[in-house]
């Protein structure tokens, strides 16, 4: 007779998942979804609908029965039209049959990145706040995550002086993610071409999260990859989530060196197959004819931007100047809670919903990510009931403070 | 300049001198100045507010007519289309190209309102060759404005 013990499915589960920390924004979450009548400034995704060309490129992709498998690479044609895309816009030069391979997201491109590179103990430099994928994928290929703070005294800008006093000969990659999620910073040509001298100093891959790249509000875009000498130890990623809002089809890109992008496409092969083609068929439309569409956009999410800042400063809290992507990243300490508490009473007691910005890293303590991917009528009332919480904060803690 | 401000009071009229001059990063009373000389040189002709009527609760009957007019020596069509337009029932008047000439929304309480005003009034008319009636029957979208928007914001509350 054997006498088997009750069954234990986390004795199946492996330590290094056991490990990984849930998310504080799916944290956050459940107390939301449990709030009627949110207004909400805690998405991540633009407010807008996929453009409907793009959309019905897709519906007459599937009426002409594009159902199969594409190549392991994406359609040729989508690989053209990125690598046509990313010079014109970047000034890259990418061969797309050996240089660019389409993925599930960007999310994907960061995994087959990160698992192609690291080995186990090899430290990956990750400046915080930050995606908070980036820890938790490095973990999972055994990697060691080196967060490297950064503050507001530079706006959240990563600065080489800083990052090297992180690098030990294990260092093997940084992961940069700019315009950054959740401040909404972007890096000048100066710091830039500080970080790809530091890069090559200490033989380092740089695995660039370019997602935001097109929502820029001081001039053109700057791929780190476009950098004196950076092209062949950058891998580039990027997607059309954010420029094209385009998240639910996850569809994203990776772009890099030739003998990278092979060693990719094999775990690609064997784990995704191929992006659903027809993703790719709206992708390929998106770039071809949906231009204009971005601009639109990136000209609204302008303006909302310098509406919630100008508003944010007049509440009292510091708010830095974001100068990408669709988030406003403001300094809540004035209001005398943390970051947890703040999101959570604002949500209790005006029901509008922004993320901890300690849920991005322990630098993000003491601030808030409110995204500005709302539309404008949601934003003013969304900022009309921050301004009564605020207010009211700001004369409980005077009040404190004399007591 | 001008043409950031009107995009911007011509998807919601709300915004006031103060939020435009903000979102587009210029100085207030700048803003404010252009957008009153705007009125006063009627680039910028009001300021209206689009309604549901239906869902209001108020039955409201519209039709678009197709008039054809004898034009007139030396006016033209304007004559006759100030004769139109003069009608507090006529909400706007469009000259078109194509097979008939003005295009003409009628508005009125019932139909029969709107039929006896198309039959009295406009057919009635010195010039008015004929017209041809067609009720609207739901109003999917207007100005740029979904009626039943299906596209409404269905994200998730939190996100990374």
């Amino acid at each position: 007779m054997t006498v088997t013990g009750r069954f234990d499915p986390q004795k199946y589960i492996s330590p290094v998942v056991k490990g990984l920390k849930p998310s504080g924004i799916r944290r956050f979450f459940e107390l939301v979804a449990n709030t009627q009548g949110v207004i909400s400034l805690g998405v991540g995704e633009p407010d807008f609908v996929t453009p409907w060309h793009i959309r019905a490129a897709c519906v007459e992709s599937l009426e002409k029965g594009y159902t199969m498998y594409s190549s392991n690479y994406g359609t040729p044609e989508l690989r053209r039209a990125i690598a046509d895309y990313l010079e014109e816009r970047f000034g890259l030069s990418y061969h797309p049959e050996k240089e660019i391979l389409v993925t599930i997201g960007a999310s994907e491109a960061v995994d087959l990145a990160l698992r192609t590179i690291l080995c186990q103990g090899d430290e990956a430099l990750i400046p915080e706040p930050c995606y908070v994928s980036y820890q938790p994928v490095t973990q999972l290929c055994g990697g060691v995550p080196v967060m490297v703070p950064t503050s507001r005294t530079r706006d959240f800008t990563v600065s080489a002086a800083e990052l090297e006093k992180y690098i030990t000969p294990r260092t093997k990659a940084l992961i940069l993610c700019y315009p950054n999620n959740p401040t909404g910073a972007v890096l000048g040509r100066e710091d830039m071409l500080a970080l790809a001298r530091l890069a090559e100093q200490y033989n380092l891959l740089v695995v660039a999260d370019e997602i935001y790249a097109e929502l820029r509000y001081d001039g053109p875009p700057v791929s780190f990859a476009s950098l004196p000498g950076m092209q062949e130890r950058t891998i580039l990623i990027s997607g059309f989530s954010k420029a094209f809002a385009m998240t639910g089809w996850r569809i994203g890109y990776v772009a890099a060196h030739p003998e990278f992008l092979a060693a990719m496409v094999k775990i690609h092969q064997y784990t995704i197959l191929c992006a659903p083609i027809m993703s790719q068929m709206a992708a390929l439309e998106a770039l071809r004819n949906g231009r204009s569409d971005v601009a639109r956009m990136v000209e609204q999410y302008d303006q909302r931007r310098r509406l919630v800042v100008s508003r944010l400063r007049e509440m009292g809290l510091d708010c830095f100047e974001p100068r990408g992507a669709f988030y406003v990243f403001p300094s809540i300490t004035a209001t005398g809670l943390t970051s947890e508490e703040f999101a959570s009473r604002l949500l209790q007691e005006e029901r509008v919903a922004v993320v901890p910005g300690g849920a991005f890293g322990p630098s993000g303590e003491g601030f808030i990510r409110c995204s500005y991917a709302a539309s404008l009528q949601e934003l003013t009332e969304a900022l009309n009931r921050m301004e009564r919480f605020v207010a009211r904060r700001m004369k409980y803690s005077k009040a404190v403070a004399h007591a | 300049m001008r043409s950031k401000i009107l995009r911007l009071l011509e998807s919601n009229s709300r915004l006031s001198s103060k939020e435009i001059a903000v979102m587009l990063g210029l100085p207030h009373d700048q803003v404010a100045q252009e957008i009153s000389r705007m009125e006063q040189e009627r680039i910028i002709l009001g300021y209206s507010t689009l309604i549901n009527w239906e869902k209001a609760g108020e039955e409201q009957v519209a039709a678009l007519i197709d008039v054809k007019v004898t034009p007139q020596q030396d006016v033209g069509f304007d004559e006759v289309a100030a004769r139109i337009y003069r009608y507090p029932e006529v909400k706007s008047v469009f000259l078109m190209s194509g097979g008939y000439d003005l295009s003409v929304l009628v508005q009125g309480n019932n139909l029969k309102e709107v039929a006896d005003f198309v039959a009295r009034k406009l057919a009635t008319l010195e010039h008015v060759q004929s017209t041809v009636t067609h009720f609207i029957l739901k109003r999917y979208k207007q100005d740029g404005i979904l009626f039943d928007d299906q596209e409404a914001d269905r994200r998730q509350v939190v996100q990374p």
